[in-house]
């Protein structure tokens, strides 16, 4: 059964814990600044909303890489970054509507979320179930992915 | 059905990889006029800088991938199309029939009009042929002329000046990367690169290249004489549209007229990539955008309107463009100059090269221009795309352009 990463803002505190355990499950330190995660903060409503890659179906980001280096996993559905390929050309980073392809200056190549290879990290450490990692058929990605259509430049005719 | 693809880069690739998922028994075939197996010149800055070697820059890595797919890729350059006959002529070989035809011959770099250009120390920065002369070309200390500071010159600056060249760089524009900075963006740039030892001269023009001794002396517009080991010109591309002279396909600016189902003028012919006088998302102009996205957008549109004519409209590609000169980085989106009547914002850190403006048209994103930005650009896409009313966001994005992100979930996630 495919899983993927529901998120549900109501739920998150703004704790950053969810930035630690991505920045240490795949930096190997606890550097916020690297997570593949961010928790963006809305003062004036006291609202929080932890923010990823949704590995949407259209991968505009596979689709853009002049080299193949991003491919979908078929076990657990993220699109992935091999490092050895990327030449760190950074084209997928513009062409990814939702901007959660980055650019690390430190190692010359993109990062994005991987789900830690069906483990997310982010929903393990994630102390209110604001992030969860559960059955992909049941997750609230929808409004993303709706939206994700209106990107699209093309238009079917039937 | 015989499909046949003129070109072999991304958007040649890309048509062919979606004809197969549409019909598994197609006969596919890639026409491209270089030796190597189907490359991105996108990565050539990188095998320059031997970030890579020349495998990768190949666009699949599996040397056995086109033939597991069953895509023949043939080796020869397109000399003639004949509709009639439905053919297109290779030189000195075959004329390859077909039933459904794509021009995605990309473009080529354009030759300034400069006495002295031919001379054997001069070349340009396109192919694979030109990286290995490139490469062999400069030793430490070497003298080189760079003509054109454009998309191809600022991208390859960092692999030459670590090559040890002792780079001049003549820019015809009043500032760096013209067609896709804005001022304030392409000045600070000049002065990055300044700062970094590479002598920039823009608002100035070669005129001529001479003969001088070993070496080239390169004349410009401003009375300066430069000594050359090396000339690179890269003063910008056009399409390689000529063979279809005769064709009966429509040209515009030497691109190929398409209409929204990516079709020529002439039934059966379809272009795509670089090539193609393709609709802009922004304005619904139609124009020649020539970049890696729109080039992948194409092919993936053309190849259904191949297999189906009429099933997929091109509703038009974003412009945007990222480049990474001696490590500063720039990106630039739809109407970055601005819309007529339209608001914009900037914030700017000269001291640390840091710099966004934002092109709004009433409360909707519509361009900008960053300079040093890593994080979440792709999101201005996504913003410029969706169409999105900013509503009071937009007041809060002119107070402070970096609230970028926060702005698109506002739009996106309200309840």
């Amino acid at each position: 059964m495919q899983r993927s990463l529901t998120i549900d803002p109501e739920k998150c505190t703004g704790c950053l814990q969810c930035e630690m355990a991505c920045s240490f499950e795949n930096e190997g330190n606890f550097n916020p600044s690297k997570s593949r995660i961010k928790v963006f903060t809305f003062h004036e409503e006291g609202r929080f909303v932890p923010y990823t890659c949704t590995q949407c179906d259209e991968a505009w980001c596979m689709q853009a890489c002049p080299v193949d280096a991003i491919k979908m996993n078929f076990t657990t559905g993220a699109m992935e970054v091999n490092e050895q390929t990327c030449v760190g050309c950074k084209v997928c980073t513009i062409a990814c509507p939702f901007g959660t392809v980055n650019y690390n200056v430190d190692t010359g190549k993109v990062v994005k979320c991987d789900l830690c290879g069906g483990d997310p990290a982010c929903a393990t450490a994630c102390p209110t179930q604001a992030i969860t990692y559960v059955d992909a058929s049941a997750t609230g990605l929808d409004k993303m992915r709706v939206w994700a259509s209106k990107t699209d430049n093309a238009q079917a005719t039937t | 059905m015989k499909h046949l693809i003129i070109g072999a880069g991304p958007a040649g690739v890309v048509a062919a990889e979606t004809l197969r998922k549409l019909d598994k028994n197609a006969s596919i075939t890639i026409l491209g006029d270089e030796p190597e197996p189907p490359y991105s010149r996108m990565a050539i800055p990188y095998l320059l800088i031997d970030n890579i070697d020349e495998q990768g820059t190949y666009l699949r890595k599996d040397q056995d991938y086109f033939k597991t797919q069953s895509i023949d890729v043939v080796v020869g350059r397109a000399e003639s199309l004949d509709p009639v006959n439905k053919t297109v002529k290779v030189a000195g070989g075959d004329a390859l029939p077909y039933d459904k035809v794509l021009v995605a011959t990309g473009s080529r770099p354009i030759k300034p009009p400069v006495p002295g250009i031919d001379h054997e120390k001069v070349t340009s920065c396109w192919t694979l042929e030109d990286a290995r002369k490139i490469t062999s070309g400069i030793q430490q200390g070497a003298p080189v002329v760079l003509i054109g500071a454009g998309f191809i010159g600022c991208i390859i600056l960092e692999a030459l000046v670590s090559a040890g060249a002792d780079l001049t760089v003549v820019e015809m524009g009043n500032r760096m990367v013209p067609r896709m900075l804005d001022e304030k963006c392409g000045s600070l740039l000049e002065t990055w690169c300044q700062n970094k030892g590479v002598n920039v001269m823009t608002s100035t023009t070669v005129t001529a290249i001479e003969p001088s001794g070993d070496r080239v002396l390169v004349k410009t517009s401003d009375g300066a004489e430069v000594e050359a080991e090396l000339v690179i010109s890269a003063a910008g591309v056009k399409p390689n549209a000529d063979f279809l002279e005769g064709s009966g396909v429509k040209l515009i600016d030497g691109g190929i007229e398409i209409d929204e189902f990516m079709q020529s003028s002439v039934d059966g012919v379809y272009a795509a990539g670089d090539v193609a006088y393709g609709r802009d998302f922004s304005t619904g102009e139609f124009g020649i955008q020539a970049i890696q996205p729109t080039a992948v957008d194409h092919a993936r549109l053309a190849a259904n309107n191949m297999h189906k004519h009429g099933s997929i409209r091109h509703r038009g590609s974003v412009l945007m463009n990222v480049l990474d000169t001696m490590g500063l980085i720039s990106a630039s989106y739809g109407q970055w100059e601005g819309v007529e009547g339209g608001d914009s914002a900037e914030l700017l850190d000269e001291n640390n090269f840091r710099y966004i403006q934002l092109q709004f048209d009433q409360d909707r994103l519509v361009g900008a221009n960053t300079l040093g930005l890593t994080q979440h650009v792709g999101v201005l896409r996504g913003l410029i795309q969706g169409k999105f009313h900013l509503g009071h966001w937009k007041q809060k994005l002119m107070d402070n352009p970096l609230l970028l992100m926060e702005a698109y979930l506002a739009a996106t996630q309200a309840s």
